[in-house]
Order: structure tokens, then sequence, then C-alpha cells
């Protein structure tokens, strides 16, 4: 079952199309990256999901109600943390997070007190004071201590320290375990790595990839480094090789991760003497998707 | 630190020249306009010294003095006239292009981190600040001599070639001090509102001590940059001693700012921020709440204001009644409408002006709607179940009874004042009745905001040109003797001149009506409209 679910948006600004027809669902239970290089359109979707901005064409479904028209309703059951935390110079934190809390409907004081403890917040300080970091804080400390059950969170991390960088981390877990659902939309790759059960990737207003980590992985190359006993026969001719290297260490090159099985039984018949390969980093699908070229292996899984 | 804090100087004043291209012209035009029609216009409806000092007799009196300042009855040339009626005026709107535009350099530029940006290029600590003083100098300068040649331009008798500088310069030099003024609240208070906020509020205090000790103590006044205004005696001696005190004051005000400036931090005041409340209060706790407390402060300063204003209106009376005992022919000439004692006569004419300034509280407050958009903060409130007609319903009740304390203030102020000097006292039923006929205008205003703010959003500011054009034709309509229409333009052109005239029931009506429709239209483009910052 999707919680969310996005079909064919289009959102314009002018003649400017930033959304070019998403499609995306976010299943019920689980936690959804949502990556894209710069200007992609992921706070642009962001915003249409919560009903700030109206989308041009398209659907889109939260909780089975419509972003737009049922957006109060919708909002009772949802949590939003936005990347660049703009709050009121003459308000405490502490106030804030009451606010936010309570425009919810939600109020759950003893959450509250832990996370603010957790996150090492002030609460009595003014907005005007905090450090960026500081205001994603009480941004991320109101969405957690109320009792939401979709979480929506646009690099919500963005100034956070490392060691805050992992209470973060523990929460969303914690709301997963929960069976709440998240979607993530984040630059940093180890954080998606460790949190998302799925992402998908969007450029210039569309989705060019969805899918679980593993099997985005397939459709990325692994490294491989072989020494033989005979020189390998034609290698080059063989489909889904490249970047052949010769070094002192022996063959490299890559393969495309689907065409693994055969290119291994090709090697074989040379003698292998050494072999390493390494698997794709998440680096490496990201870097294939975000330029230009990734567009080679758009349409795979889906 | 030494030359180094003014490094690149000029560069920046080269960027905020380029950023202000379209508003300073725009100012400066606008004032131009604002003054360039009127000698015509007189010259044309009061063509002989006859004409001239026949109307002098309906404004020797105290409370067109309280308004415009003390003129050269005696020698009423269109000259003098020009400048009796136009010049403080048009002063009070230069003192308030200088704090915005000074404002929208120094505090606004630094509360939204362009100044921290600037600060890390290789430029002077106080390159910025001096850069748009810089940049306002200049305006100020070509405003002196756009309106000196201006005026000497039309090439009437009485308006000769120092007479005309010197008007021009008691505008450019009054936007100085208050450009000084400004630059000083930049570096004491925190924020951009706050900055504006003490700056308008010595420009009003500057007004009313003026009007106040013009009638009590000529030579008091002289402690006022406004009275200096009228002290320059414009076409008539002369005086360039005020013009010298103001470049001395702003100098003097530009040297402050800039030692205030060097011993503070980036994004600090004087006002160390002290730990506030762990949590909220819970009438925080809601849309509304929230709304109130971010404008508590500037309402509260305006309700103080207001009621200011009321009762300095109202300490006038009294030397309104001892002037007319004395004076027969005008006891006869204002016979004409009957069952209004002398005093209240003067009602309305000081009701229009105080319910137009009692109108920019309440639009304000509901404009902070749309800078609440800008600077992203409504989000936090859309993204949690927080419905927009909530929201805008919000800002325009606290926009309505906004409206509605001001109004009672000012005549709470005009009443308690007026009371205490009038001989029989003053009856506060007619005063609030005066007062209250303008609250329906001022339900068009706020409604035309809401309206704007629901299907214009980036044209919000169109509202206070409304305002303006109001404050213009009804303050010279009788003066300058326009076509009905200009007047009924506006809004507050159509109220009843109560208590000469009865509180008509249709016009009233009818704006009220006009204002609820602009309200509910507002929600329904409020509703469907891009949040966008
Ligand atoms: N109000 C607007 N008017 C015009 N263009 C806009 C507006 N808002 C966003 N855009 C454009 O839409 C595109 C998508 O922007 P968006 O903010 O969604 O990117 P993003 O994926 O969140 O990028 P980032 O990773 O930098 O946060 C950009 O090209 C941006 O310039
Ligand atoms: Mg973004």
């Amino acid at each position: 079952m999707s919680v969310l679910e996005v079909r064919n948006l289009e959102k314009k600004f002018g003649k400017f199309t930033a959304l070019d027809g998403v499609n995306f669902e976010v299943r019920s239970g689980e936690v959804f990256g949502f990556i894209g290089p710069n200007g992609a359109g992921k706070s642009t979707t962001i915003r249409v999901l919560l009903g700030i901005l109206k989308a041009n064409e398209g659907e889109v479904k939260i909780f089975g109600k419509d972003a737009w028209s049922d957006a109060v309703e919708i909002h009772k059951r949802l949590a939003y943390v936005p990347g660049d935390v703009n709050l009121w110079p003459n308000l405490t934190g502490g106030e804030v997070i009451d606010l936010f809390v309570k425009l919810r409907g939600g109020n759950n004081k003893s959450k509250r007190e832990e996370l603010i403890k957790k996150f090492d917040l002030d609460p009595t300080k003014k907005c005007r004071t905090y450090s960026k970091g500081n205001r994603q804080k009480v941004a991320l400390i109101a969405a957690f201590s109320s009792d939401a059950d979709l979480y929506i969170l646009d690099e919500p991390t963005s100034g956070l320290d490392p060691l805050m960088e992992k209470v973060f981390q523990e929460c969303v877990l914690e709301a997963k375990n929960e069976g709440k659902s998240v979607l993530l939309s984040s630059h940093i790759l180890s954080e998606v790595e460790k949190l998302c059960d799925r992402v998908g990737i969007i450029r210039q207003g569309q989705i060019i990839e969805t899918g679980t980590l593993n099997e985005l992985r397939h459709l990325t190359r692994t490294h491989i480094l072989v020494e033989t006993k005979q020189p390998i026969a034609s290698l080059t001719e063989l489909k889904g090789i490249h970047e052949v290297e010769e070094t002192e260490q022996g063959l490299s090159f890559q393969v495309d991760t689907k065409e693994l099985d055969i290119i291994i039984r090709h090697i074989s018949q040379f003698g292998i003497v050494k072999l390493e390969s390494a698997p794709p980093t998440l680096e490496d699908l990201f870097m294939s998707h975000y330029e230009n070229k990734g567009e080679r292996e758009v349409g795979g899984v889906r | 630190m030494g030359q180094n804090a003014f490094t690149n100087t000029g560069k920046l004043t080269r960027l905020i020249f380029r950023l202000d291209r379209i508003r300073i012209p725009l100012w400066i035009i606008g004032l131009a306009i604002f003054t360039f029609i009127v000698p015509p216009t007189f010259d044309g409806l009061y063509p002989s010294q006859q004409d001239r000092d026949a109307i002098t007799s309906t404004l020797a009196n105290p409370a067109m003095t309280a308004m415009l300042g003390p003129g050269d009855l005696e020698n009423y040339t269109i000259g003098a006239m020009t400048a009796h009626e136009m010049l403080l005026m048009t002063a009070v709107i230069t003192g308030l292009m200088a704090i915005l535009l000074v404002t929208k350099h120094t505090r606004a530029d630094e509360e939204d981190g362009r100044i921290e940006m600037i600060r890390s290029l290789p430029s002077g600590r106080l390159s910025y600040l001096n850069a748009t003083l810089a940049v306002t100098s200049g305006a100020f300068l070509l405003l002196t001599l756009v309106i000196g040649f201006g005026l000497f331009g039309f090439g009437i008798e009485s308006m000769d070639l120092e007479g005309s500088l010197l008007y021009g310069a008691a505008l450019g030099g009054t936007g100085l001090v208050f450009a000084g003024v400004t630059a000083v609240f930049a570096q004491l208070s925190e924020s951009s509102r706050g900055t504006i906020g003490w700056s308008v509020a010595i420009l009003l205090g500057a007004y009313l001590f003026r009007a106040i000790t013009d009638l009590s103590n000529e030579a008091l006044s002289w402690l006022s940059p406004l009275g200096w205004v009228t002290k320059a005696e414009v076409y008539s001696s002369n005086n360039w001693g005020p013009i010298v005190l103001m470049l001395a004051v702003a100098i003097l005000l530009f040297v402050i700012a800039n030692y205030l400036n060097s011993i503070r931090d980036l994004e600090q005041g004087f006002i160390a921020s002290r730990p506030g409340k762990r949590n909220a209060s819970r009438l925080l706790q809601s849309p509304i709440g929230l709304a109130f407390r971010l404008q508590r402060t500037g309402f509260i300063s305006w309700a103080i204001g207001m009621y200011v204003l009321g009762a300095s209106y109202g300490s006038i009376f009294g030397d309104l009644e001892s002037f007319f005992e004395g004076n027969e022919m005008y006891q006869q000439m204002l016979q004409l409408s009957e069952g209004a004692s002398l005093v209240e006569q003067f009602i309305p004419t000081l009701m229009v002006v105080i319910s137009l300034i009692a109108t920019i509280p309440p639009i304000m407050a509901i404009n902070k709607l749309r800078g609440e958009e800008k600077k992203g903060r409504l989000d936090h409130l859309l993204g949690r179940a927080v419905s927009r007609s909530r929201l805008l319903g919000s800002y325009l009740i606290l926009s309505v009874v906004n409206g509605f304390v001001m109004l009672s203030l000012s005549a709470i102020g005009l009443w308690s004042a007026g009371n205490a000097v009038v001989e029989n006292g003053m009856d506060f039923g007619m005063l609030f009745g005066a007062a209250f006929v303008y609250y329906p205008a001022m339900l068009v205003m706020i409604g035309l905001a809401a309206f704007l703010n629901g299907f214009l959003p980036k044209q919000t500011s169109l509202v206070w040109i409304y305002i303006l054009y109001s404050f213009f034709v009804l303050y010279l309509g009788n003066m300058m003797q326009f076509p009905n229409w200009v007047g009924q333009l506006s809004p507050f052109g159509h109220v009843p001149q109560v208590p000469i005239e009865d509180a008509t029931f249709m016009p009233l009506f009818i704006l009220s009506v006009i204002a609820v429709g602009l309200m509910i239209l507002s929600f329904i483009g409020f509703r469907k409209r891009d949040i966008a910052n």
C-alpha cells in the first residue's frame, strides 16, 4: 500500500518547466530517498506535496487524499522539515517547537524534552541567535516529537554535525520501526545508503530511476582487476566491458553488472591468478545518473 | 582598522546605486510631481493678491498652524503660499523616503545575510554603511536640484532662483537628517522593523513637537528638525541658517552611526539578547496568536503614537476657541453651518488626516502576511494543519481590530486633551462618531490590501500608493479646488463630514459592502495561488 502517490506531476513557473511528468510512490512503512542534482526539482516536488504550490498537471495523493484540496486533513498526519529553516527572530526555540507541535494538533511533552536533550538544544534562546544547525534542530525536534504517519524531510541535515547526524538517523529508524513512512531528500549519500529502502532519482524535472539500492546497483558497473596466466583474448569485443586498462597489478576494467556472469566465465578460460572486484559505490551510481551520460542506462528497473 | 575600514566603498556605492536605480528616481519623480502641480494651480486659482489675502483669513488660525507650520501670511505671494501649504508635508514624506531607503541597505540587508557576503569580500567594515549614505546623499542632492530648478522654471514672479533652491534644499536637508537618524537606529536596533519603527517615531515626534511649540513658544520649535523647515522662511526672508544646521546635524549623525557600527558585531544590536521562555504560552499556540506576537511591539508603539497624535491635535482646540472669540469676522464666516460649534468646524479636516494615518498600522498588519511568505515562514504553518483560509483570516481579523483600536485611541486622545482645554468640555460621543465614520473607508483599504495579497501578491505595495493618493487629494482638496470625482476616487472622499454633516447611512453602507466584498474575494485568490518565496 502506498501512502504517497505522484502521477504525471507537472509544474511550470511561467514558461519554465520545473517538473515535467514526475511519477513515484512512497509505500507504507518505508524510507524513500529522493535524490538528484541541484535544481532538479526536489524541493519543488515537495512543496507541491505540501499543497504550498499548485500543480499544473497530474495527480498527487497522500493517504489517498488530494494534496491540494485536502491539505489540512493530510497535514494533521504529516511532519515536514525544510532544508532552509527560517524562523522568527524574536521567538525562542522552545516557543517555536510548541507552536509547531500545537499547530499539527499533537502534544507529546515527554518526547519533546527527550529530543531537546538528545539534540542538545537550548530552547530558551531567541531564534535570531541560533546557528543554521540549531535552527534545523528546532524543526527536527518539532517534527519528531509530533506523532505523524509520514515525514517529509527536505535536506534536513545539511547543517548538522556528525554527532547530530547520527541522532537524526536514529530518529528516522525509530520512526520506521514504528511503521511510519519517510520521504527523505538528501545530498548526503552515506545517509541515503544507511536509511533508505528505496530511492528515486530526479533530474531536470523527471524521475529517471526508482528502485531499491540493490536493484539500482545492477544498473551500474563493477570494477574488476585480474591477472591471468595467458593474455585474455577478445575481451574488448564482449558486451558490457568498459575502460580497459593495463596496469602493473594486472588488467583493470569495468563491467556492466548484469553482464558479470558471462564475462567471468570468459576470463576463467585463461587461468585466473588473481581476481579483485569492487562493487559499484553509491557515488558511481549517482555520478552515472547525475552526469548526462547517465541516459544510456535509463529505464531499467521501475 | 583606519583606512582599511573604507576599502571598496566606491565599488559598493556603484552596486547600491545600481540596485536602487529605479527606486530612487521613482521617489524623486513622485516628490517632484507632488510639488510641481501646486504653484501653477495656485496661480490659476488665486491670480491676484486680493484673492490670496482673502484666503489667508481662513488659514490664520492655530489648527492650520499646527498642521502646516507658520507661514508668511502678511505677504502671501504664490511662492509664500506654496511654501506654507506644501513644504512641511513634503518634508515629512521626504523623511519617510530617507528612512525606507537607508533601512533597506543597512539593517534589512544585514538581517537577510547579504552584508555577511559583502564583508567576506575584500571590503571594509564601514564601507557598506558609507556607500549607502553616499548614495542616499546623492539622491537628496539630486532632489534639491530637481525641485529647486524645477520650481524656478515655472517663471512665477514670487519664485526666484534663491527661494526655489532653498525650497529644494529644505527637502534635501530634511532627507539627510533622517538618513542620519535611520543610520543610527540601524545600529541600535536588531531588526529592520525596529529601525523603521524608531525612525518613524522620531519623524512623527518631530512633527508633533513642532506643532505644539509653533503654537506655544516658537523658539522651542528650533529643537525639532521639522521646525527648521519652516524656519527657513522660503520665498519670504530666505533664511539659509536652518539648512546649515541640517547639514551639520546630518554629518554628526553619520559620524555617530559609523562609530556605533565600528564597535558592534555584525547582526547584533546594542541590546543583548536575553534568554527567553522555554515553552510557548497558550496565546502563542495558534496562527492568530503567532501573528499577534510578531506584531506586538509595533502594535503597541502605534497605539501610543495614535493617542499622542490625537491628544496633540486635541490640545490645540483651546487655542482655537480663544482665537475665534476675538475674531468677529471669522465667527460670521463660519456661521454658515448651523448647529456645530466653532471648534467642531475643524474636526472633519483633522479627522481625515488622523484616519489616514490610522490606516497605516492595519495595512502593515495585513501586509505582514506577504512579508512572512517572502521569508519562507508560511511553509511552517501551511505544512501543518493550518488552512489557508484560517491563516488569511487570522491576519485579516488582526488588521480589522488593529484599525478599530487605532481609530478609537486617536478619538480618545483628541477628546481627553480637547476636553481639558475647551471651556465647556467636549462631547465624547460626537468625537467618537466623527472618527468612526472613517472606519468603513479604512476597511476598504484593508480589503484592498487583502485582495492584492490574494490575486497580485507581488503588487501588495500598490495599496500604499492608493493611501498616498487619498492623502494627497483630501489634504489638498479644498485648496486646489479639484473636481469632485478626484476626491471620490478614494474611499475617504465619500465619508460624510461629521459633525458638520449628518452621518448619512448610504455611503457608509456601500463602503462597508465593498470592503466585505474585497475581503471575500481575497480568500478565493489566496486559496488557489502558489505560496512562493
Ligand atoms: N518560484 C520559482 N520561480 C521560478 N523558478 C523556480 C521557482 N522555484 C523553483 N524554481 C526552479 O525550479 C527548478 C527546481 O528547483 P528545486 O528547488 O525544486 O531544486 P532542488 O532539486 O530542490 O535543488 P537543490 O538540490 O539545490 O535543493 C530550479 O531550476 C529552480 O530554479
Ligand atoms: Mg532543494
